[in-house]
């Protein structure tokens, strides 16, 4: 709908933009701060950061974190993929509305009570509750926001090529693999990306399946954030902050380098059919 | 050989999903409706046994009579939890309605901008979303306190003499879901508004209709099905809110998230939860429905 853009337009854009990460740039700022007193500006400092790496509370949860949301986002990609295959390609079979409704019902469920009836079963089914919890809780809400992501990119996927492979003599697993998993990548990557930082960012579903020994980084920065706003804290969010910007910077980068390459391809294949 | 493959392989794709998600979606729902049913006790795990099936069909039925709803009874005649689910309902009502107006300007200028740096706009609504929940929820703890930057500003300004109190009132909560859930109230506006026809406008605008009623006659109600979706996305999490209402909401401030937390961490009161955790899912099943089938039709206009 592209049309005169008015000054309207303009400036609650920017008033919009402020709102969204002005706290976050102010939050950064103060990470800096020489002062104790988060709110007292006394000069540029990184000492906060240097006592962080000694606290080895937080070094500890940090690396449980790291842990969880990697093997959690990878299997969550796994599945979500496959969700998103079966949401988009096998349109008719029993229990389909079911099958939608898991899928689409986890992203807008509210977390304690997705945390507490992981909990149950857990304690229903006599698992100790530690890592590997945590881990099963997140790859099952996680999957379900990877398979709405893949899904979306499957929809406008041309399924004649796939028909072509297979055609061609290829088994449903080698044209999968080969012709439609390449096309789709972009969005298999993003997937586990959003998987990996929704597993990063999780304080209620952790605090909920977690056990001793399995601490994690929201879990410690929320018991600390109840005591009080910490420069320390600041320092944290600061490098998580940054950890994520990098990561999806980098994403967008690679994607958009996908895309071009893709039209290149695209424009070779007409060349040489023309 | 190869057709039976290929059935055997889309069987699979179809069976590991969906089994994951009946063991660690569905079924633990129903775990915690047979928990509500139960009476506390002081014991690991702190409830009593209700059923179970080890005991034979008879022993089953003859235990159903003595299924306990004393914990249902418990939430209808204390006016706490009465109280905690009509504040969070009308907490989250309201802040949904801010988000959709604090929103809107916001799709609507997106949708306006030149295609070429579209993305880009696009690309600053998601990052938001992408940074951690707790630490955004956080960031405001250091603007909104009495000595925070909030006050010092406008009382630099000379706006205000004393501070304000803002944190640990309902305002706060306000001001934390409009800011956390804003990314998803903006991106299914913006994706209805951008796909919209701009000549309808311009017709409309040709017949004489002033600009602002056009937005009201014919923007605004095509741009319904956004309003929707981002409304839901943006009610029905904010209802079961935990993280906002603890840090930004003050002791007084009742949110059935809130109590539910506190019943089950602080009292240990495993039964009484679950029972919160089903009235509370029992309220946003049709909000849910109502949601998961908007987007299906979506998905479907989509293919």
């Amino acid at each position: 709908m592209a049309g005169n853009w008015s000054r309207f337009n303009i400036v609650s854009l920017v008033l919009g933009f402020a709102f969204l990460y002005l706290p976050i740039l102010l939050l950064v700022i103060y990470s800096f701060n020489e002062s104790r007193l988060v709110t007292v500006w006394a000069g540029f400092s990184t000492k906060w950061y240097v006592e962080l790496f000694s606290n080895r509370g937080l070094m500890d949860a940090a690396w449980v974190t790291a842990r969880v949301a990697f093997v959690s986002a990878t299997v969550a990609t796994v599945l979500g993929t496959m969700a998103a295959i079966v949401l988009t390609r096998y349109t008719r079979f029993r229990g389909r509305m079911l099958f939608s409704g898991m899928v689409f019902a986890p992203l807008v469920m509210p977390e304690v009570i997705t945390g507490l009836s992981l909990l149950l079963l857990f304690v229903a089914i006599n698992f100790d509750r530690g890592f590997l919890t945590v881990t099963l809780a997140h790859i099952t809400f996680s999957m379900c926001f990877v398979a709405v992501v893949v899904q979306s990119r499957l929809v406008t996927f041309d399924q004649s090529l796939e028909e072509a492979a297979l055609d061609l003599g290829a088994t449903p697993l080698g044209a999968f693999f080969q012709v439609t998993l390449p096309v789709i990548l972009p969005a298999v990557i993003s997937g586990w990306m959003l998987a990996f930082t929704l597993s990063l960012d999780d304080l209620v579903i952790a605090s909920f399946t977690s056990g001793p020994g399995a601490t994690t980084l929201p879990m410690k920065i929320y018991s600390q954030v109840r005591l009080g706003v910490t420069p320390e804290i600041n320092a944290v969010c600061t490098i998580l902050i940054g950890i994520v910007a990098c990561g999806v910077i980098a994403a967008s980068i690679v994607t958009k380098r996908q895309e071009i390459q893709r039209q290149r391809d695209e424009q070779a294949a007409a060349r040489a059919t023309g | 050989m190869g057709r039976l493959l290929t059935i055997l392989a889309s069987r699979f794709v179809i069976a590991v999903p969906y089994l994951w998600l009946l063991v660690f979606f569905l079924a633990p729902f129903l775990i915690v409706f047979k928990i509500s049913l139960s009476e506390p006790a002081i014991a690991m795990p702190p409830y009593q046994p209700v059923f179970d099936l080890a005991g034979g069909v008879a022993a089953f039925i003859g235990k159903l009579g003595s299924l306990s709803f004393g914990n249902y009874l418990w939430l209808a005649e204390d006016p706490l939890y009465v109280n905690a689910y009509l504040s969070s309902i009308w907490i989250a009502g309201v802040s949904t309605a801010i988000t959709l107006a604090v929103g809107y300007p916001i799709a609507y200028g997106m949708a306006r901008a030149p295609a070429a740096i579209r993305p880009i706009l696009l690309m600053l609504v998601i990052l938001p979303f992408w940074t951690s929940f707790l630490i955004r929820v956080y960031a405001w703890i250091g603007i909104l306190k009495p000595e925070g930057l909030l006050n010092q500003l406008l009382m630099f300004l000379g706006v205000i003499d004393t501070p304000l109190v803002i944190l640990n009132t309902t305002t706060a909560i306000y001001i934390g879901i409009v800011y956390s859930y804003l990314p998803f109230m903006v991106l299914p506006l913006y994706a209805t508004l951008e796909k919209m026809d701009n000549s309808l406008i311009e017709a409309a605008r040709d017949l004489g209709c002033p600009p602002l009623s056009a937005f009201w006659k014919i923007t605004f109600p095509l741009s319904m099905p956004g309003i929707v979706a981002g409304s839901m996305l943006v009610f029905i999490p904010a209802v079961g809110e935990f993280v906002i209402p603890d840090l930004l909401g003050g002791s007084q401030t009742l949110m059935i998230g809130k109590t539910l937390w506190s019943e089950f961490f602080n009292n240990r009161d495993w039964p009484v939860s679950s029972a919160v955790a089903v009235i509370l899912l029992l309220i946003l099943i049709v909000p849910i429905m109502f949601f998961q089938r908007s987007q299906a039709r979506s998905r479907e206009a989509g293919n």
